[in-house]
């Protein structure tokens, strides 16, 4: 579903990525793992849009990504949720909701979807009005996990949405990502430092570092090879 | 190693020096063709010298130090209603010693304003320079007793000294006038080279790092300030010895404008782009003029087309040519320079 | 009625028109952190456009509704063609390109119409209003003017609070890349952004020009005191823009009654230092600093 080939990204003549390749499988989730500064944030914002790259591929359904700006991006179903959450912070949560599904326009369904996700996160339903800067890290993630479901996205691009959260609400975020895949056909790429809660759910992991791909293995291999992860990614 | 380098530090005075002198050499060389041409051209020339003047301190703080200011005309108003008022009392006073005090008035009034301003930055400083622009020029309608309202203050018409007395005012003005001009940028280009044109330029590219390098910036930002201010009010004076006048509508914000396209035109940060700017704004209208002649435009459209053209030229160059004439000199500059090397290394 | 009085009630009616153009340097201000230095120029040319339309049809209104389309116009083609470019580089830049825009349109004006001062019309009478017996500061026209200006703040206001296209103008004001990956074109926000700062803006140079007159440079001094009036309520805040133009309208009318008119404008340059260098931020502040 998502072929990501040779891509190349430097700024400021410093090389990003230097030729990274990787694929997502429909409904399927795919974990980036790698050490700090290895690319994967720069990843997923050059396939999402935010950056250019100076080369290389990437297709969406045999779409081709590169040169499209973000919004029309997201009109193709891929949704990237930033570090952080991606929330508006000034916005209240029901608003950041409705921003989400505004592209695709249509009223009733709007309130429907934004009540399920309600429904889904009941902390975030009590804070319905309130602006989202009062939301705790968990909730963000909450609110951010709901805004892409509203925004009927079918890839999930997540950058590290376990930083800085308690573990108990790693646990959920990610069994909501895994739950999403499983009902709604939703294909995930997943950036995350936290290897192991990514493993955890993830189907096939790639490894980065320095802005190259040094592994691409199955998840369930990794998972249970714990000194290949070390190998690879040096802890 | 040229000879420059091996004289250092002294070798850039004697650098600065020389050019000064070669620059009085040729232009003087000019306003001496010029005339058997047309005197009013060299009464233009005149023009040059202070525009020049007050581009250049304009360059220095908006170039180099960052700081935009759209209200350098109303600098330049300081320097020459401070020559009138002085002249009014003191009818006889040596010039050089009315227009030391425009530039220390001047300069006060810079204290004044820099010191507002150390704290602005980007739109607010220029929204402030601006407001000095629009309102200055009341000050003087308004105690129309000492400033002469509306019709302004007459400034006397200077006496030659004997050397050219047999030539126009307008021709040896020209002359006189390359004497601050010649100055003022030995002046300025000699304080760039010190920690303070160092510093004006560390504080445009960062102000974060510059103070944590332990530059003063506030204090910094104010002696540029007051740096382009003295400039302007020299401008300003001489200004007012040229057009024998001192009035508020010399002075409107189109002026503040047309300082900034010079710079803007020459070569921001640059002082030799100060003194190709300042020809270009002094010579466009005629140039326009020419072309009206030629295409037979409409006169409304002839006069205001120079004010159109700079519109043109600031938009064009942050658009298409941020380093103006003197960036586009230096580039030809740096490419022979590089193709010299690369066939020497060949 | 004293003094004192009447100069209150000119400086409400003043500050109003000040209000409306601060609002226009706010809205484009929130959308692409620029401060428009042609705003006033773009006011006092389609307030010219009104005036040559009013001739032609002889009528006030469509003439008005002339000035408003022009401004979406004008306003638009400004930011789609030429700030568009310089956006995201230095400050400078765009200082400068809107005040080349600045210099064109206070040069083209003329060239079309000529410079001498004209008149403009006004749809109501401009001398004192009567009621019962007793004469009351604040003409038909003045009275007009905060209405007008009510109004379209009233419309912003709507207009972000209560629409689809307002929550999307404020999510790119507060954060454009995060709105882009919500699927939100930011750069038709942006046009459009400037499309209405640009009709709110005519509007100001609807209301001023049947007392200041109509001539290329008559926005100057406008376009500083709707600055001072946006900078003393925050360049972020809308409200503020209200609060800061009646502050400001009140402010140089008593510096012009008591002090006289000519220092007004250099009373307009105090007032905005003084701000600054007390409270930078202004009166109203929403959010600190804008992030990506």
């Amino acid at each position: 579903m998502l072929e990501v080939d040779d891509l190349h990204v430097s700024y400021g003549g410093v090389t990003a990525l230097d030729g990274v390749k990787l694929s997502v499988p429909t409904n399927g989730i795919t974990a980036v793992l790698g050490p700090n500064g290895a690319g994967k944030s720069t990843l997923l914002k050059s396939i999402a849009g935010l950056i250019k790259p100076r080369g290389g591929r990437v297709t969406y359904n045999g779409r081709a990504l590169i040169g499209m700006p973000p919004e029309e991006i997201v009109r193709l179903g891929v949704s990237m949720v930033p570090e952080g959450g991606g929330v508006i912070r000034e916005l209240t949560v029901e608003e950041n909701l409705r921003l989400a599904q505004m592209w695709h326009h249509n009223g009733g369904d709007a309130r429907k979807a934004i009540d399920d996700v309600m429904e889904m996160f009941p902390p975030l339903a009590a804070r319905r009005r309130n602006a989202a800067h009062s939301l705790s890290g968990g909730e963000r993630q909450m609110l951010a996990v709901g805004r892409a479901l509203v925004s009927r996205a079918e890839l999930l691009l997540l950058d590290e949405p376990s930083l800085g959260l308690a573990p108990k609400f790693v646990i959920l975020i990610m069994q909501t990502v895994r739950r999403l895949c499983a009902e709604r056909g939703i294909s995930v790429l997943l950036v995350e430092q936290n290897a192991r809660s990514a493993l955890s759910i993830a189907d096939e992991a790639v490894l980065l570092s320095a802005g190259r791909t040094i592994a691409a293995r199955t998840a369930g291999e990794l998972a249970k090879n714990e000194e290949l992860w070390h190998a690879y990614l040096g802890y | 190693m040229t000879l420059v380098d091996r004289l250092g530090a002294r070798g850039t005075l004697v650098k600065h020096a020389v050019l000064a002198v070669l620059f009085i050499v040729v232009a003087g060389g000019a306003i001496y063709l010029l005339d058997s041409v047309n005197a009013f051209l060299v009464y233009q020339l005149s023009s040059v010298a202070y525009i020049a003047i007050a581009a250049a301190g304009l360059t220095v703080l908006t170039g180099l130090n960052g700081q935009l200011s759209l209200g350098h005309g109303a600098l330049m108003a300081i320097g020459a209603y401070t020559t009138a008022v002085v002249l009014k009392t003191y009818t006889d006073l040596n010039p050089a010693i009315v227009m030391v005090a425009a530039v220390l008035v001047t300069a006060l009034g810079s204290i004044a304003v820099g010191t507002g301003a150390a704290r602005l930055r980007g739109p607010y400083l220029a929204g402030a320079t601006l407001g000095l622009a629009v309102g200055l020029p009341g000050v003087a309608v308004r105690f129309s007793g000492v400033f002469g309202g509306d019709a302004g203050l007459n400034v006397p018409a200077l006496s030659s000294p004997d050397a050219l007395s047999t030539l126009p005012q307008e021709v040896w003005v020209a002359w006189v006038w390359l004497i601050p001009a010649a100055i003022t940028f030995l002046l300025l280009a000699n304080l760039l080279r010190t920690r303070y044109g160092r510093d004006f330029r560390a504080i445009r590219e960062d102000e974060v790092a510059s103070a944590l390098h332990g530059i003063r910036v506030a204090r910094t930002q104010v002696v540029a300030f007051v740096l382009s201010g003295a400039c302007a009010g020299l401008a300003g004076s001489l200004m007012a010895y040229t057009s024998n006048l001192a009035a508020p509508g010399s002075f409107p914000l189109t002026l503040s404008l047309e300082l900034l396209a010079a710079i803007v035109i020459g070569g921001l940060g640059t002082l030799p782009g100060a003194v190709w700017g300042a020809l270009v704004i002094v010579f466009a209208p005629d140039w326009i003029g020419t072309l009206h002649d030629v295409l037979k435009l409409p006169g409304p459209i002839r006069d205001q087309l120079p004010l159109a053209l700079f519109g043109v030229v600031f938009i064009a160059a942050m658009l298409l040519f941020p380093h103006g004439i003197q960036g586009g000199i230096h580039r030809l500059w740096l490419l022979r320079a590089a193709r010299r090397s690369r066939a020497a290394s060949d | 009625m004293s003094y004192f009085i009447v100069l209150t009630l000119t400086g409400i009616a003043a500050g109003m028109i000040y209000a409306a153009l601060a609002l226009a340097l706010v809205l484009i201000w929130r959308a692409t952190r620029i401060v428009n230095f042609a705003q006033g120029a773009l006011a006092m040319t389609t307030t010219y456009i009104a005036l040559a339309v009013i001739r032609a049809t002889d009528n006030y209104w469509i003439g008005f509704a002339a000035a408003l389309i022009a401004g979406l116009m004008l306003g638009a083609i400004a930011e789609r063609f030429l700030v568009r470019r310089v956006e995201n580089g230095p400050p400078l830049n765009a200082v400068i390109l809107t005040l080349g825009l600045f210099l064109i349109l206070e040069a083209v004006v003329p060239m079309i119409w000529g410079a001498q001062i004209r008149g403009f019309p006004a749809p109501f009478s401009i001398s004192a209003s009567q009621i019962g017996g007793m004469y009351f500061a604040l003409s038909p026209f003045n009275l007009f003017t905060i209405g007008v200006v009510l109004a379209v703040m009233g419309g912003m206001l709507l207009l972000f609070r209560f629409t689809s296209l307002g929550l999307r103008m404020r999510a790119t004001a507060f954060a454009p890349d995060i709105a882009r990956l919500l699927g939100v074109r930011v750069g038709r926000l942006l046009t459009f952004g400037w499309a209405i700062a640009t009709l709110t803006g005519s509007i100001a140079g609807l209301l001023v020009a049947p007392t200041l007159l109509l001539y290329p440079s008559n926005m100057d001094a406008i376009l500083v005191y709707g600055f001072t009036a946006a900078v003393l309520g925050g360049l972020d805040s809308p409200v503020g823009a209200l609060v800061g133009g009646l502050a400001i309208g009140l402010g140089l009318s008593y510096i012009g009654g008591y002090l006289g008119a000519d220092l007004e404008a250099i009373g307009a340059l105090v007032i905005l230092i003084g701000i600054l260098m007390v409270r930078p931020q202004g009166l109203f502040v929403h959010s600190v600093e804008r992030r990506a």
